[in-house]
């Protein structure tokens, strides 16, 4: 979190990083495809020098199938618009969490209709049957939801059931 | 030094690679359609999990071909031009390449014993990657702060798993008797340590496995304990997985992994 504010506090002052930034926003997570890749708190910085871009990626999930298409979509943007080479790296450490998600992300996902990570992580703890993490249905607000099962769609959500408006959602799991 | 870092990231890597595989044949056939999506999600991760630890086995491969290649003889490995990658590494090794534990290796047999098997190894895992976030080598230490989060889900949805069968019907506790009399054998081994386990904890880079076996076995204890499930006494324990003795079972999960890249060299999707 702190990287990415000191990175885009010195962009402010760059105008060429600033331009990258910008370009990031338009790089969807194919996925969830209402997120950039920025919302999604996933680059941890960004190095410009002439015309070559050297980033740093960290990914949501070892596993995650959307990872390789994010990369390949970074560098054709960017190649697009006249910057090359284009270097992405893995950063691994620190880990990434959906602490690192932006506010504008998460309002994004609830419009989409996938509740967001909640702010406080009620249940990352090893302690096994504990009370289910109360989650707000993204269609009509209700917290009468109860989870169907902890692995959803894709490795980063659980999937929930509204009790009031009956209506499966995914859930933007903690993590 | 070099030879035992290589082979110690490639033992993490076979680990995480054939558990993932295995774990990946019961998509399309869970027992329902929400388990079959979390047991295709377990596999994901731990094939993530392999990636990583594949494309770091091969950079120190690289960078010390002269001292690394005699380790690996198969024909179709050795005519790799170049460098190799995480796939060469994947697709390309013979059986007695596997460092793997026997334990994940081990058949699905019915879901009492495919859950049974994430369980002991999921529990393992974690207490190893515990340790390995202070590991003197970055890229280990990385990787397993990284796969940790992941772990932890995995362990919670089995244990979760070895509770509900065991405190469930006559017959699913039966099932679960008989998984953990089939698997109990293959536990031994993950905490006997092989030459370069030793090699690589003396060094800072591995956590002493003596050191994390107590709070396995707590674990592992605690759960079955809240079924009244007992754990098997007196079993003799298999081993030598992590040598490239296999039992005879993974010789035909990689020939169905591996056919493709076998068949069709460098084929893509």
């Amino acid at each position: 979190m702190e990287a990415i504010n000191d990175n885009k506090q010195s962009a402010i002052n760059d105008p060429v990083a600033n331009t990258v930034w910008k370009l990031l926003e338009e790089v969807p997570d194919p996925e969830v495809p209402v997120l950039s890749v920025i919302d999604l708190g996933i680059i941890r910085n960004v190095i410009v020098s002439g015309k070559s871009v050297e980033l740093m990626i960290t990914p949501t999930y070892t596993g995650c199938p959307a990872m390789d298409v994010i990369s390949m979509n970074i560098r054709m943007i960017l190649l697009e618009k006249g910057f090359g080479p284009v270097i992405l790296k893995t950063v691994l450490s620190p880990a990434w969490t959906t602490e690192w998600m932006t506010e504008a992300g998460k309002e994004k996902l609830q419009a989409y209709g996938i509740a967001p990570p909640n702010a406080k992580q009620q249940v990352c703890t090893p302690a096994y049957f504990q009370r289910e993490e109360a989650v707000q249905c993204p269609h009509c607000r209700s917290w009468n939801t109860r989870m169907i099962s902890e692995f959803g769609s894709t490795a980063c959500k659980s999937l929930y059931k509204c009790g009031d408006c009956q209506e499966p959602f995914d859930y933007f799991k903690c993590h | 030094m070099n030879r035992e870092l290589f082979l110690y990231t490639l033992h993490l890597a076979d680990n995480a690679l054939i558990l993932g595989h295995r774990n990946s044949e019961w998509t399309g056939h869970g027992p329902n359609l929400e388990q079959d999506i979390a047991i295709s999600n377990i596999a994901l991760d731990l094939i993530g999990q392999s990636r990583n630890l594949y494309q770091y086995a091969a950079l120190l491969f690289n960078k010390n071909n002269d001292a690394l290649s005699f380790l690996i003889n198969s024909p179709a490995f050795q005519q790799v031009p170049g460098e190799i990658d995480e796939d060469d590494l994947a697709y390309l090794r013979d059986v007695n390449e596997f460092r793997n534990c026997l334990l994940v290796e081990q058949l699905n047999g019915d879901w009492a014993r495919t859950v049974t098997r994430q369980f002991l190894f999921s529990a393992y895992q974690e207490q190893l990657y515990r340790g390995m976030q202070k590991s003197s080598d970055m890229q280990l230490a990385a990787i397993a702060e990284k796969s940790l989060k992941e772990v932890l889900y995995h362990v919670r949805w089995s244990g979760e798993w070895i509770i509900r069968l065991g405190d469930g019907t006559n017959e699913s506790r039966q099932r679960m008797i008989n998984a953990i009399e089939s698997l109990w054998a293959f536990t031994g081994e993950l905490f006997h340590p092989a030459d370069y386990e030793n090699e690589m904890a003396s060094a800072g880079i591995a956590p002493f496995l003596n050191d994390i076996k107590q709070a396995w076995l707590e674990k592992i204890t605690d759960t079955f304990k809240t079924t009244t499930l007992e754990l098997p006494t007196n079993t003799w324990m298999q081993q030598g997985g992590k040598n490239g003795v296999h039992t005879e079972h993974l010789g035909f999960l990689l020939a169905e992994m591996q056919y493709l890249q076998r068949a069709y060299p460098n084929s893509e999707w």
